[in-house]
């Protein structure tokens, strides 16, 4: 697997290393993206705790950590429990075939790219789990329409991706991004980052595909009857989705970790802030739509955008070879 | 005053309106308002409310009286009074027509007139216990299900100490619990047909959408409301029963509270009411400052409304920006009146304080730097795609209909109706002013949203003439009645000191009658009917408020909608539940 990468056990402790920062990542964004929030909105957001009041998160996990691990009488207990680990897990393992230098990886598979779509995938039962087991009424509609956004987004996610994969004549995340040495594929396959933006944005559940959730509508939607540490998995699992979402956009369209002077992972650490930020930027700006709108967004926008991508590339493809 | 009173009459041709009903009415009773108040026999009410319908099509207000301690009895007064106030909107006309009744008989029911008598009819039963016959669903409404006796009632303890003191025992827990819970059934409502279980979901009272706590059972087919049945009576604070107990200048502060994001706006037209009775005329400075302050906060509920609004549809930032704009003008508030949300600033007769120093250059920068601020959300908020396609051709009603459930306010104005009390019936001055009124065409969530913005702008124009013309004088009039009582003569003779001596610690005595008063407020007409039995009180203080009917009216526009929709519908009815429940 790993032949030129770290060896077994560099292996090992790169992966642990990489749980550790995604986590730790992921929970530092809670403050980042209230702070830079806080900035667009003329406000000033947690700044009380620390330098720049970082420690708000510590605070935040204290709290989460002490409070009440509450499972209610009516919902079914195993699944209720169950559900909030399995997005966590899902996207960690996503994180596996993220290439964040030339030899800084997990594991390269020759279908990382794949893996990345089936990890996601299955990011989703969790959402429909807890909706399902809180035997409420919002979280059984919160469930419903995760479930029905999920099924629509899904199929072009791993659809718009496919021109990349002509392009680079690869699954594999690496070679992906050895191809961009050229040039970055967000020029050739603008339309394919558009639209895997848009259901990457769908599959991380966030501000205008956060319909599942949808405060305003559901209160809390799939996960109205959480709290304490098992609400803290769903949060986790949404900032670790955006995360892997960011890393991905820019392993496939903006190069991965290639860029002059700066080291490797270095410049891809700043692609992946840079998009996170735009991500927050979005949440800040775009209100939610509703949810047969997504619906039609979904089929006969975004669906239709992504095979003639798909027969366009094929087609140039096809003529440039011969 | 009284000849302001019979020029009103005359404009509204009483006399004619008397021959044109005949023999139904029984008595025409003279009002210090000048509103036309007729007595009519009971039976011949449906009758004669319909012959009215054409000339006056929006029933503004329904409520009870009892008349059973009062004094100053009108002559065809019997124990019970139920009075139908009705409005017409083009030559902005009102009339009072008022029924006599002793329980246990009925007075018939106008809900197939008038939509909206509906839940009027059910507060009369609920506060008073009176029986509307033909009603199919006379239940409580503002008070709790499992409430013993009739709250406004003048045997009905007004103050928690006249009662045994409140326990919640389990027993009485569960039961109240159990009284709250949605049964279809009551309502007419299925719980599934051949093919479809439909879902019951308690939308409210405790919901992040609701504005409060307001309650709708929603009959849903997947996402698509089939039908929905408003539970109102949360907020329900009795504080038109509180208004028989304090007196006619302490009650000032009650007002601030009813409409809780309009602060003074709510109290002038209870002073106004007070006025009319008093035959107080209020200085020509007092009357400018009260429409400037009552401008500003006009635009402060709008300005609560537009973020609101546009976070109820998943915009996440608009409400930031709008409350840091609220800020600020709370901060001018703070420096004229001393509070900021609640001031309870107006007086009988004027207002508490003249203007501080300096107050010009205040409302100056306010006025100079919103209208860019308003540029700049509306390219973010109105004009952006998705919240046009959430609120477009949503939640749509016509002007028949708006006119027909008694719909007030922008809300009444973005269906086009060109109707205005500051400008068709110019109050306090107003006349004084140039401004336009807004007007929306489709009726939708996005045009009620629409005509606020616009009113902001023409309340900023208001303001700034308010600022360039502010007239020199005394802020209270010096009438007798005048509360509290300009207090430079008090030291110098007797006859002052007495006169302050009693109006400050009884409080005025405003002599006996009727009168009611209706602003535009900030969500629509709010509408004060007191009457005075010639004491230190009011004997019955009836707020007519926007909110109430705009409320009653969610079903009709809900129904076939999604979630999501019903969202933005309530989102853009403002509303506060105070204003619903009082």
């Amino acid at each position: 697997m790993a032949e030129p990468g770290l060896g077994t056990l560099g292996t090992i402790a790169f992966g642990i290393a990489i749980i550790a920062a995604a986590v730790g990542g992921a929970a530092v964004l809670t403050w980042f993206e209230r702070r830079l929030l806080g900035i667009w909105q003329d406000r000033h957001g947690p700044n009380r705790l620390g330098p720049f009041g970082v420690l708000q998160v510590v605070a935040d996990m204290l709290k989460l950590l002490t409070k009440h691990d509450w499972v209610p009488p009516f919902a079914d207990r195993a699944v209720f429990v169950f559900a909030p680990t399995a997005i966590v897990v899902a996207m960690l393992l996503g994180f596996a075939v993220v290439p964040f230098g030339p030899d800084l990886y997990v594991l390269d598979l020759n279908i990382g790219l794949l893996f990345f779509l089936g990890m996601t995938s299955l990011a989703v039962y969790s959402v429909l789990l807890g909706g399902l087991a809180s035997n409420n009424k919002y979280a059984l509609l919160g469930g419903l329409r995760s479930a029905a956004q999920m099924v629509s987004y899904e199929v072009f996610m791993g659809l718009s991706l496919m021109g990349v994969v002509m392009l680079a004549g690869s699954f594999s995340l690496r070679d992906i991004v050895e191809a961009q040495r050229e040039l970055w594929f967000c020029i050739p396959q603008f339309l394919g980052l558009l639209t895997f933006t848009v259901a990457g944005i769908a599959e991380s559940h966030r501000l205008p595909f956060d319909l599942p959730e949808a405060e305003h509508e559901l209160t809390a939607g799939f996960h109205t009857e959480y709290g304490g540490m098992k609400f803290a998995m769903f949060m986790l699992g949404e900032y670790l989705g955006l995360i892997l979402i960011s890393a991905m956009i820019v392993t496939l369209f903006f190069g991965g970790w290639l860029g002059p002077w700066l080291p490797p992972v270095v410049w891809f650490g700043l692609k992946v802030f840079a998009l996170i930020c735009f991500f927050i930027l979005l949440r800040a700006a775009i209100p939610r739509p509703r949810y047969d709108q997504l619906m039609t967004l979904g089929w006969k926008v975004m669906l239709p955008l992504t095979l003639l991508n798909l027969m366009a590339t094929g087609a140039l493809a096809l003529w440039w070879r011969a | 005053m009284l000849g302001a009173a019979q020029q009103r009459e005359a404009l509204t041709g009483t006399p004619a309106l008397i021959a044109d009903l005949g023999d139904a009415v029984l008595h025409h009773q003279r009002c210090a308002d000048g509103v036309p108040t007729l007595w009519v026999e009971r039976q011949r009410l449906p009758q004669v409310l319909r012959q009215l319908r054409d000339r006056f099509p929006m029933l503004l207000d329904l409520f009870g009286i009892d008349e059973r301690l009062r004094e100053h009895k009108p002559e065809a007064a019997a124990d019970f009074t139920v009075v139908y106030h009705l409005l017409g909107l083009e030559r902005c006309e009102e009339c009072r027509i008022k029924v006599a009744v002793n329980p246990p008989d009925a007075v018939p029911s106008v809900r197939d007139i008038w939509p909206n008598a509906d839940w009027y009819e059910r507060e009369a039963w609920d506060m008073y216990g009176l029986e509307f016959s033909g009603h199919p669903n006379l239940r409580r409404i503002l008070m709790p299900p499992t409430w013993e006796g009739h709250p406004l009632r003048k045997d009905h303890p007004a103050r928690a100490t006249e009662m045994e003191p409140f326990s919640l025992d389990e027993h009485k827990q569960a039961r109240e619990q159990e009284a709250l819970r949605f049964r279809p059934e009551e309502w007419g409502m299925q719980r599934a047909t051949e093919d479809t279980e439909y879902m019951f979901l308690n939308l409210g009272p405790n919901h992040p959408s609701v504005h409060g706590v307001f309650r709708i059972a929603l009959q849903l087919d997947g996402e698509v409301i089939v039908d929905a049945v408003p539970d109102i009576g949360y907020h329900h604070r009795g504080a038109e029963k509180m208004g028989e107990r304090q007196s006619w200048h302490s009650f000032i502060p009650y007002t601030d509270r009813i409409d809780y994001l309009g602060g003074v706006m709510n109290n002038l037209p209870y002073v106004m009411a007070v006025e009319t009775l008093a035959g107080i005329e209020v200085p020509a400075r007092a009357q400018v400052i009260r429409i400037m302050l009552a401008e500003l906060f006009r635009i402060s509920s709008h300005l609560v409304f537009y973020g609101t609004f546009a976070q109820d549809v998943g915009q996440m930032s608009p409400v930031f920006y709008m409350f840091a704009d609220r800020e600020r003008l709370f901060g001018i508030v703070e420096a004229i009146t001393g509070g900021r949300m609640h001031p309870a600033w107006f007086r009988i007769g004027g207002v508490a304080q003249d203007l501080p120093t300096g107050w010009e250059r205040l409302v100056r920068e306010f006025i100079d730097g919103m209208p860019a601020r308003l540029d700049h959300y509306q390219k973010m908020a109105m004009n952006n795609g998705i919240l046009k396609r959430r609120t477009v051709g949503i939640g749509a009603y016509s002007q028949q209909e708006a006119v027909d459930w008694g719909i007030t306010g922008p809300a009444l104005r973005a269906t086009g109706v060109d109707f205005d009390l500051r400008r068709d019936r110019p109050y306090g001055g107003y006349d004084q002013f140039d401004f336009e009124v807004p007007l929306g065409h489709r009726g939708d969530c996005y045009d009620r949203a629409a005509v606020r913005v616009e009113e902001m702008r023409q309340s900023l124009r208001i303001i700034r003439q308010c600022l360039d013309n502010m007239p020199a004088g005394p802020y209270k009039s010096d009438h007798r009645l005048a509360t509290p009582p300009p207090k430079e003569r008090t030291l110098l003779d007797i006859e002052t000191l007495i006169h302050h001596f009693l109006n400050v610690s009884w409080g005025p005595v405003i002599p006996a009658g009727e009168a009611s008063f209706a602003v535009e407020a900030t969500k629509g007409i709010n509408n004060y009917h007191l009457v005075s039995d010639g004491g230190c009180n009011s004997y019955r203080t009836r707020i007519r408020t926007p909110s109430f009917p705009a409320l009653q009216q969610i079903p009709l526009i809900s129904r076939g909608l999604m979630i999501p929709d019903l969202i933005a519908i309530i989102a853009s009815i403002d509303f506060v539940m105070a204003d619903v429940d009082r």
